[in-house]
């Protein structure tokens, strides 16, 4: 297959980029078609296939949410052709037998390639260790009780110094429960307006500071997942410059949206860790340039149409994120040049591709074929009613964003053309 | 005057205009009240619905009368307090009570914001009749109204709301209101029991019940729930009595012809003494009869009758 006149990563002249095997053959100008298909990429920009390093695909047990099929398709449409899927499943991916599952049911599904982050502990309970190793070899790329987080400091220990052995980080959801209890959204002028319960940002950077202080003692790996808060940021920032093994994340909806997206009791914004203050986004956006936050993860979390259709309180946290990640990034950070491109390939693939140990993806000849052709300047309105995804929970309906990928290859497949899903 | 919007969901968002609006059809229907005719029929072939999805006793009542009152077919629901229980979401409900083609919706419900969402699939005109820790508007009216007929008016007068903040939706609707009507609200609780950034709202806030009350020219407590207590927000019924409750000591700070004012049901002995809420200062019945007459004027504007 020959891709025509794509620019490559940052580059600024069209190039040509034969494909066979699943590999990258060449890159150059007027490269030879041969017999194969040739795809015209004018005026597009070839970018490595993106990794989400944090997604809910609800199967095995919670089909009536979404499956494995219409997660990678929907994650292919945004780009993705590696995505990390969390296990609290039912079962929880908490033994061989789950995440075997999830690998082989996924890999005859056109879209992207799945990598299972197995349990840390058995049944999410925070009590025993999951058999790490074993898990590893099945092929777990990461381990975490998302979902929940890992509240016992104890076993938090046990399971960074376990994993040790793996060379695998350990995910953890930070939210300390006792402070949580019953919360609805962020705490503070907008919750007490809405008469609605508070998540203080307190609850979340006590854990992060708790695990940064446990990795550090027994020189664990720990990985903050979807970091929300701008004291969280900061803790991150200071235990990176001190030498602690910590890598994180930061989702679109926290560098995108604030607390007053849940204004109207808009059930689409409820989300865990909730939306913040514009203080908090702020630093979000400053942690996302300045390399204290490594990778940009969507926390896709698809919910039935009824579990949204609530009262507030009653209604289901998360939102799906993979089909708008990239239009908010570049929305929300390129646009605005808080980070430039290279950056933003770092955050989309090449950093997280590095925490769950994929090859990296340059263009180079040899490199696995999995890219995306993406337009940075059209203008499109997302309509939810045409995501691939089974689920349509999203705040984002209706809003017009900058930059959508066109088309995305998976070990040299094309899966995604004109923005659609061909399977 | 009529009133510019179709529903009633909160003091947010209603103007100075608006709540005269409802104050100057309160007057004509509070004068009816006072007769020995209590019944017009200016809702005569409209429908209204009670749906309470908590439990209420006054509220419900004062709107039935004041539904019935103005020759409305009234309707009582009380609804399990979850519908997902019964494998239905509240936007299915939603619709299903539209089907039945009433004309305005009164709404109780214990989670915040149900009126606001039920409101966007509703054709009735929805009337929140107190929603979680949120909002109640025609709560804070009735007091607003018994306030202006016994002080003449809004401008500079000090109002102290005291008690569990935090779970009042009744704290924030009067907060609202009485800001939008030029008074001066301060607001007074155990610290456990204040919401976070309250003082944003635009009120003085203390935990000081002395220096709250200090020449207040209205005293409104709040009911305290034992719940609260339960979950350990304060010690003891005790304490928050001895510290907290409203009886004569603590009255004598504020201004001599001060109203003692409460929303009901009183904790006597808590939060209320029995000599402050019996007392000559205390309005407490004047505004449970008020409150018929604001409904009833809530009733007609949202009809378009006046």
């Amino acid at each position: 297959m020959l891709i025509k006149n794509a620019y490559i990563l940052t580059g600024t002249e069209p190039m040509d980029i034969l494909i066979a095997e699943g590999q990258i053959r060449a890159v150059g100008k007027n490269l030879p078609a041969g017999d194969g298909p040739v795809v015209d990429a004018t005026g597009l920009r070839a970018l490595p296939g993106f990794v989400d390093l944090h997604c809910h695909l609800r199967e095995p047990g919670q089909e009536y949410k979404d499956d494995l099929a219409h997660g990678v398709a929907s994650a292919a449409v945004g780009g993705f052709t590696d995505i990390a899927c969390m296990p609290n499943t039912q079962p929880v991916a908490d033994q061989k037998t789950v995440i075997a599952y999830i690998k082989k049911m996924s890999a005859i599904c056109p879209g992207a390639r799945v990598h299972p982050v197995a349990a840390a502990s058995m049944g999410l309970k925070g009590e025993h260790l999951t058999e790490m190793i074993t898990l590893k070899n099945e092929g777990a790329v990461a381990f975490s009780d998302d979902g929940s987080p890992i509240c016992n400091a104890a076993f938090m220990r046990r399971a960074l110094t376990y994993a040790k052995m793996t060379g695998l980080a350990v995910m953890n959801h930070c939210e300390e429960l006792s402070l949580t209890q019953g919360s609805q959204m962020n705490e503070g002028i907008v919750s007490t307006m809405m008469g609605l319960k508070g998540y203080p940002a307190i609850a979340e950077e006590m854990m992060i500071a708790r695990d940064l202080q446990i990795a550090d003692y027994v020189g664990g790996w720990v990985h903050i997942c979807h970091v929300s808060t701008a004291a969280g940021v900061e803790l991150i920032r200071q235990a990176k410059a001190r030498g602690v093994r910590v890598t994180c994340e930061a989702t679109p909806h926290h560098f995108s949206l604030t607390e007053e997206a849940c204004i109207g009791y808009n059930t689409m914004a409820k989300v865990s860790p909730p939306l913040r203050t514009e203080t908090d986004r702020q630093a979000i956006i400053r942690g996302l340039a300045d390399g204290t936050i490594d990778a940009i993860a969507t926390d896709h979390a698809p919910h039935h149409p009824d579990e949204k259709s609530q009262s507030f309180d009653e209604a289901h946290k998360g939102m799906v994120g993979f089909e708008t990640a990239f239009a908010l990034a570049v929305t929300e950070l390129l646009e605005p040049c808080h980070i430039d491109l290279a950056r933003l390939i770092e955050l989309l693939s090449h950093a997280p591709r590095k925490i769950i140990h994929l090859p990296h993806m340059a263009f180079n000849p040899g490199d696995p074929a999995d890219f995306t052709l993406c337009d940075l300047n059209v203008r499109w309105v997302v309509k939810p009613e045409h995501f691939a995804s089974k689920a349509k929970n999203t705040p984002f309906g209706g809003r017009e964003l900058t930059g959508r990928v066109m088309a995305t290859f998976v070990g040299g497949r094309q899966i995604v053309e004109n923005a659609r899903f061909i399977g | 005057m009529p009133l510019t919007q179709k529903n009633l969901l909160g003091m947010r968002g209603l103007s100075r205009e608006g709540i005269l609006a409802i104050f100057m059809a309160a007057d004509e229907n509070r004068r009816l009240l006072d007769t020995d005719h209590k019944k017009k029929d200016t809702l005569k072939g409209k429908t209204l619905l009670n749906v309470f999805y908590e439990n209420s006793t006054r509220t419900r009542i004062s709107f039935e009368l004041a539904g019935k009152c103005l020759g409305a077919t009234v309707v009582n629901m009380t609804a399990p307090s979850s519908s997902v229980q019964k494998g239905e979401n509240l936007v299915d409900t939603a619709k299903n009570l539209d089907a039945m083609a009433a004309d305005v919706m009164v709404i109780r419900h214990h989670s915040s914001g149900v009126p606001h969402i039920l409101s966007r699939h509703l054709k009735a005109a929805v009337v929140n009749a107190g929603d979680g820790m949120h909002e109640h508007p025609t709560q804070a009216l009735l007091d607003m109204y018994t306030i202006l007929k016994e002080k003449g008016g809004f401008d500079g007068l000090r109002v102290a709301i005291l008690g569990d903040i935090e779970h009042s939706r009744v704290a924030r609707s009067n907060l609202l209101g009485l800001s939008t009507m030029g008074a001066r609200v301060v607001i007074a609780a155990p610290a456990t029991l204040l919401p976070r950034d309250i003082h944003k709202m635009g009120c003085e806030v203390t935990c000081d019940m002395k220096a709250a009350v200090r020449e207040a020219d209205v005293v409104m407590t709040l009911r305290i729930q034992h719940e609260r207590q339960n979950v350990g927000l304060f010690p003891s019924v005790n304490e928050y009595a001895q510290q907290f409750g409203l009886g004569s000591e603590l009255l004598s700070y504020a201004k001599p012809d001060a109203l003692v004012m409460h929303p009901g049901p009183i904790n006597r002995g808590v939060e209320l003494m029995s000599e402050v809420a019996d007392g000559v200062q205390s309005v407490i019945l004047e505004q449970v009869t008020n409150g018929v007459a604001i409904r009833m004027g809530v009733l007609e504007l949202l009809c378009g009758v006046r």
